[in-house]
């Protein structure tokens, strides 16, 4: 079994990062076995679409709009992960659900996909994330930890 | 009676791209155009190492991340005056070209050919009909009745499974489609085909960038890439070779299936091509540099007046051109910052934001408007093809010709390049430069293995930063069209910081001498059947291939489209 772990946001609107750093912070002071690889999609263009369809379940991390409060951290699986072609003017507007939508008229779709999601507080231009948003990031990593093991992954932490 | 469409991404929280029309007796008669966010990506670089620029740059947007590395890297260079090695030069070469071949694919196929092209109605299609007229339009191997068949049970599945619903914003049955169900069914099926040509373009980015989607490769003075034949952690031979089977690979699909299928579905669509004219001043930048100095360039560039392909072109020559240098400012009178000097040049450019509601004639947009000795220009694939034809460019004249004769031939009827002026001639525009940007890149890959070949190993040189100030600028023929940052360094470190993206030369609001933009101008006489599903003005505003530097790609489970088509 291939699993991808995929960071996706973008780090210079503050909170919209927060996919990305969670990632940082895991590799940080975790590690993986061959397998399982951790990867910085930054905001997932078309680009992405070899490396999701070569692993066959991920776990993407990600900036999400739940309609919870901010700061909310959850995990999103099955029918509510988002996999559809949006209305849209530019393909700047492409996002995980088109990519998603492509690979499943290509067949190549992963068979399982989760979202570990933090609710964001500001999407303004920063390298900064808020404070509050910054302090959930130790519950996504340990999600995202619970999440590998209850896929069978041997997670181990990092010698200090 | 007026009645006011307008169009907007609403469910991206910060907003996005906004076109207001006013339509009366079915036909656009008022047009704006709008970017409803602001992003002031230069505030995050003041300060900053002017050789950690592009690390940064290139996460302004998900889709041109390589473009704006390229070309941050590019203006620091010009700034220092420095020459970059040419086995550098080639790889940045290819790297452009390949990504630029696999954006327009992409922004073909997977973005705009929905505008044209009714899924519902290629469920419609006799495969053995649509094989054959297939193979009269081009000898693609993958155009068989076994091709067809298999896609249109593919689609089928999907529609019969309610999944069609993964299209989420097509117009299917809108009285503006015209395509009979096996053209149809054609062009569906090489959507499917596209998504697995276009993945080969990126992976020959991936492998020279060293990682997709931010390469890390680039370097001011050069690339990092190490190449030793002998190391397998380096750029290799083999590697080299297998780069140049999968740009083979690609450029059989532009040539024998992009093309085609523009041209055929333009031909349909003939009525577009006198649609969307909008702005004809167009301006390019060479691109492709073959020497050290940014002196020699593979690919010219320059800017046309009033569509005069002959007297009205002036070339852009060189990395250092003064022409182009001194002739960009922008305009702030419309958008929403404070103004009153008049139009500044971006070494001067303010950002100050004054924020008022929109106002038709006041201010309505976060961009701001640019212009080129005081000329409002078009910019994109369409630009860059019309000035390598005008400058003589030989691939661009015969992929040029042969698509126009290709249409000519659809429709029993002489064309010539006026027809380019226009909607559909921005998709043809885009074919063609596709085509011409696939030999460069071989032309590029050949220039590197004869340049290693005579033992030029040579890939970066040190950048040495002097005391005090010192400003530089660098373009970039991106997929959208010139991409220019401009930089001030100070004692080594960013003082100012400018990038005026492609998108803001074509979607700025109206300008100093109330000139309308690119986008406004061709919305004006735009047909619209239905106001509340205005897939006309969709067809013009796509066809510019959009794109406003500024990515937000949050995962939302709560909305599922994101433009809303408003009538007020």
């Amino acid at each position: 079994m291939s699993i991808l772990v995929l960071g996706l946001g973008n780090i210079l609107l503050s909170d919209e990062g927060v996919g990305v750093r969670a990632v940082e912070a895991f590799q940080a002071r975790w590690t993986v076995p061959d397998g399982v690889d951790v990867v910085d999609g930054g905001t997932c263009g078309m680009d992405m679409l070899d490396i999701i369809a070569s692993h066959d379940t991920m776990i993407v991390v990600d900036a999400v709009k739940t309609g919870a409060p901010v700061g909310t951290v959850v995990k999103i699986t099955g029918p509510d992960v988002p996999v559809f072609f949006r209305g849209r003017l530019s393909p700047h507007q492409l996002g995980l659900s088109d990519l998603l939508a492509t690979l499943t008229l290509t067949g190549e779709a992963p068979g399982y996909v989760s979202v570990i999601g933090c609710v964001p507080a500001s999407m303004e231009t920063s390298l900064e994330m808020t404070p509050g948003i910054a302090a959930r990031i130790p519950a996504m990593v340990d999600l995202l930890v619970e999440e590998l093991r209850s896929l069978g992954v041997t997670v181990e932490p990092k010698a200090p | 009676m007026v009645q006011r469409i307008v169009v907007d991404p609403i469910t991206r929280i910060e907003g996005h791209l906004r076109v207001d029309c006013d339509v009366d007796g079915g036909k656009v008669t008022k047009a704006w155009a709008s970017g409803q966010m602001w992003r002031g990506i230069e505030l995050i670089l003041q300060g900053k190492d002017p050789r950690d620029a592009w690390v940064f740059a290139q996460r302004i947007c998900g889709v041109c991340t390589t473009v704006h590395a390229i070309t941050s890297v590019r203006a620091v260079e010009n700034a220092l005056k420095m020459e970059v090695p040419l086995n550098a030069q080639y790889i940045r070469n290819i790297i452009q070209g390949a990504h630029a071949v696999h954006d327009h694919i992409v922004h073909f196929y997977h973005l705009s050919a929905i505008d044209f092209v009714d899924i519902v109605s290629a469920l419609k299609a006799d495969p053995v009909a649509t094989s054959k007229l297939a193979q009269s339009l081009s000898d693609w191997k993958m155009n068989s009745v076994g091709d067809f068949v298999t896609a249109q049970k593919k689609l089928g599945a999907f529609v019969n499974s309610g999944q069609l619903g993964i299209f989420g914003s097509g117009y299917w049955g809108h009285p503006a489609m015209k395509l009979p169900p096996e053209v149809n069914l054609l062009a569906a099926t090489h959507y499917l085909q596209a998504i697995e040509f276009q993945r080969r373009m990126n992976k020959v980015v991936a492998i020279l960038g060293s990682k997709t989607p931010h390469i890390q490769n680039m370097a001011v003075g050069g690339v990092a890439n190490p190449i030793n034949f002998d190391s397998q952690s380096t750029l290799t031979l083999e590697k080299l070779h297998y780069i140049k089977q999968l740009i083979d690979e690609v450029g059989e699909f532009v040539q024998q299936v992009y093309i085609p299928d523009v041209c055929a579905i333009g031909a349909f669509y003939a009525d577009w091509t006198q649609i969307g004219r909008g702005v004809v001043n167009y301006l390019a930048c060479p691109d492709m540099p073959v020497d050290t100095k940014g002196e020699k360039l593979s690919l010219p560039g320059g800017f046309i007046k009033g569509a005069d392909l002959v007297g009205g072109f002036n070339p852009i020559k060189t990395f250092n051109d003064a022409y182009f240098e001194k002739g960009v400012k922008e305009s702030v009178k419309h958008s929403w910052y404070q103004g009153g000097k008049g139009a500044l040049h971006p070494y001067d450019g303010e950002t100050i934001p004054q924020y008022t509601d929109w106002s038709d004639d006041g201010k309505y947009s976060w961009i701001k408007s640019p212009t080129f000795y005081d000329n409002r220009a078009q910019v994109g694939p369409l630009a860059n093809v019309l000035c390598m034809f005008a400058a003589g460019h030989e691939p661009t004249v015969r992929w040029t010709t042969a698509a126009l004769n290709t249409i000519a031939m659809h429709l029993k009827t002489p064309v010539g390049p006026d027809i380019l002026h226009s909607t559909i001639g921005r998709h043809a525009a885009r074919a063609v430069r596709a085509a011409v940007l696939h030999e460069e890149v071989g032309k590029q890959w050949t220039l590197l293995m004869e340049n290693l070949g005579k033992g030029d190993f040579a890939t970066y040189n040190k950048p040495v930063f002097p005391k005090g100030e010192i400003r530089g600028f660098g373009f970039h023929e991106a997929p959208r069209g010139i991409l220019s940052h401009w930089v001030v360094i100070e004692n080594g470190k960013i003082k100012n910081y400018q990038a005026v993206v492609p998108t803001t030369w074509n979607a700025g609001p109206r300008d100093e001498g109330e000139q309308m933009s690119a986008y406004e101008s061709a919305l004006l006489d735009t047909p619209v059947a239905d106001p509340e599903k205005p897939l006309e003005v969709i067809r013009t505003v796509h066809s510019f291939d959009p794109c406003l530097a500024c990515a937000v790609h949050l995962t939302d489970t709560e909305s599922r489209s994101s433009y809303q088509v408003k009538v007020v």
